[in-house]
């Protein structure tokens, strides 16, 4: 078989990354406290951890409990607030030379919008995530991804407004998450961020008390890719032309493969960086020697390449 | 922060304790007393997380150069695969990290005062004072002697030494705290360096905080990534100047810290007390002029 070159980089629709490996928000700083240990120039890019327009305290400890394949967190969005954020990562986002979404949290319409204004004061950032979906927020029944309404209203006020792409990322604590995709993305979202960590809880047996200061947390690492997969499969069925960022639980190539067979345009790593904080450079490298070993040439080749059956998918469509 | 795979020299067992010395060149040579390595769990063992380890010696000079001690007390599942490592395997490591202790630029009495094997990074601390001409004093305490850490090395290390056992089985019946007010003033201490559990630290910061005795303890808050990143590790600190407190990560920001600073009574009770407002007002950086400079 004839091997032409292979090349790393993806397009979503506009925001281009020089490997389709990105970190996920809330697991590598902004890139910069750890730039001292990762050749960041190898990696897709970073999205930061989410910032509000206040300085967030954040839960009591403990804030995280390991768990079989996975580790819960209830950090609460702790973040020094935009305009802390600006001066502090500001200097570095604009001479990293790397692509960074910066993510976004917020309790209401108008906080995002005036954190998004913020934001685009920052050169070099390529797009907005949206977080509307962290499990770790005072009132949980009011998680914005959790209604299509909801969570159309923010991001489509957050689009209107902002120059740079929209990415929403969303919660699989949903019944239907389609539901709430296309309801984004007909507010005006670029693309979309899938998954968030899924709201748990662990108790300890010995003291009968939660293990978590929060009470209940966001479930991250390999014990939720599953759910991952699926999410992305669905969204990426209904909605084939938006950019979706495919994210819960990636460790190795393989499983970054398995995200962009799914349908995802690029993935991000996000407990794995604890653990291997080279992960990205890790996958990416592992992405393209798959690609060589198949004859392929781009990230892009794999993407919704998952062989499912038409009339099997056709039922799993109805829910039959 | 290097990330390195450091060689097994040795592997061994000292009463209940384990020691693990490593070949690890680069960290050791930036290595401080407080500081810490994290240790990646060997895939297989279906852990997430590395391990973070307070270093226990780190060797620059003499035949032991570019080497790298951790002791531990194999409490779980995520530490008692170390105590199974052999000479010559490699474990992949990140070091040093964290805030190590600073040292007096001006006082010279220091007291040591260590719990169980939280005591560990002491020793180093302890060698380090004496290579700058300060007085090293020591209390050293455990629930029972066989818990007690190298009693004997700190000993060689210190001027006196008081230990305690809370069942008497090795010097003193009780706890380090029952004996800190009558050693600080027979040392004429000027500066109490603490590790071990956070309940003794609590209860000699407290001391040193009534008594005017600036104070410097390494914490410990469960971990995630240890690099700065996760803000797991948070523990409440008051502000310098005294306007409000933050959540500050233990990894980054500490493991060592002012522990008149440190809010105890909210990060023990956790979210029970909102309402309270921080202490402030007592902070003692500055304490007769003092200041503190970093290791090196």
């Amino acid at each position: 078989m004839a091997r032409g070159r292979v090349s790393l980089g993806v397009d979503l629709n506009g925001v281009r990354l020089p490997s389709p490996v990105l970190g996920a928000s809330g697991t590598f700083g902004s890139g910069r406290e750890l730039s001292e240990l990762v050749d960041l120039t190898k990696v897709g890019g970073v999205i930061t951890k989410s910032v509000t327009r206040a300085p967030v305290k954040g839960m009591p400890t403990p804030r995280m409990v390991e768990t079989p394949s996975g580790m819960l967190n209830a950090i609460g969005l702790q973040n020094p607030g935009i305009e802390q954020f600006i001066r502090k990562e500001g200097p570095f986002i604009a001479r990293a030379g790397i692509p960074v979404i910066v993510s976004i949290a917020g309790k209401s319409v108008e906080e995002f919008i005036q954190v998004a204004a913020g934001v685009h004061q920052l050169p070099g950032v390529v797009a907005i995530e949206a977080n509307i979906s962290c499990p770790n927020v005072e009132r949980r029944n009011l998680v914005f991804a959790c209604y299509p309404d909801m969570a159309a209203e923010v991001v489509g006020a957050v689009s209107r407004l902002s120059r740079l792409p929209v990415f929403a990322k969303l919660t699989p604590d949903v019944t239907n998450i389609v539901e709430v995709a296309e309801a984004c993305i007909r507010a005006g979202a670029h693309g979309l961020s899938l998954i968030n960590t899924m709201l748990g809880m662990a108790i300890d047996t010995r003291t009968f008390r939660p293990r978590l200061g929060a009470v209940m947390g966001g479930l991250s690492g390999p014990a939720i890719r599953p759910v991952a997969i699926r999410a992305v499969y669905e969204v990426a069925r209904a909605l084939p032309a938006v950019p979706i960022i495919g994210m819960g639980g990636i460790r190795r190539s393989q499983d970054a493969v398995e995200f962009l067979l799914a349908g995802a345009w690029a993935v991000a790593v996000g407990t794995a960086n604890f653990w291997n904080p080279h992960a990205m450079i890790d996958v990416g490298r592992g992405i393209g020697e798959f690609l060589v070993e198949r004859g392929l040439s781009s990230p892009a080749d794999l993407r919704g390449r998952v062989a499912v059956a038409e009339e099997v998918g056709e039922a799993a469509h109805r829910g039959g | 922060m290097i990330r390195q795979k450091c060689e097994v020299l040795s592997s061994r067992s000292s009463g209940i304790y384990h020691t693990v010395t490593l070949v690890a060149p680069e960290i050791a040579e930036r290595a401080r007393p407080g500081q810490f390595v994290e240790i990646a769990v060997p895939e297989g063992r279906d852990f997430l997380l590395r391990r973070p380890f307070s270093i226990h010696e780190a060797s620059r000079r003499g035949g032991w150069a570019g080497t790298l001690e951790i002791a531990f007390y194999a409490a779980g599942p995520g530490t008692s695969w170390l105590t199974e490592v052999q000479p010559h395997d490699f474990l992949d490591i990140i070091g040093p990290l964290g805030k190590p202790f600073p040292y007096p630029r001006n006082l010279t009495n220091c007291l040591l005062v260590g719990g169980g094997y939280g005591a560990a990074p002491l020793y180093f601390l302890a060698k380090e004072l004496n290579a700058r001409r300060k007085r090293v004093d020591m209390v050293v305490g455990a629930r029972t002697q066989d818990r007690v850490f190298k009693p004997v090395e700190a000993k060689r290390l210190s001027v006196s030494i008081a230990i305690t056992t809370e069942d008497g089985s090795l010097g003193d019946r009780g706890r380090v705290t029952d004996v800190l007010p009558g050693m600080v003033s027979r040392t004429n201490a000027e500066v109490v360096y603490a590790c071990g559990p956070n309940p003794m630290l609590r209860a000699v910061a407290e001391y040193c905080r009534d008594h005017g005795v600036p104070c410097q303890v390494a914490v410990e808050e469960l971990m995630g990534c240890g690099l700065g990143v996760c803000w797991t590790c948070v523990v409440p600190v008051v502000r310098r100047d005294g306007s409000g407190w933050d959540n500050m990560r233990t990894c980054v920001d500490g493991p060592v810290l002012n522990g008149a600073r440190i809010w105890w009574e909210k990060w023990f009770r956790g979210p029970t007390v909102p309402t309270q407002t921080p202490p402030h007002g007592f902070t003692l950086e500055g304490v007769g002029g003092e200041t503190w400079h970093e290791g090196g």
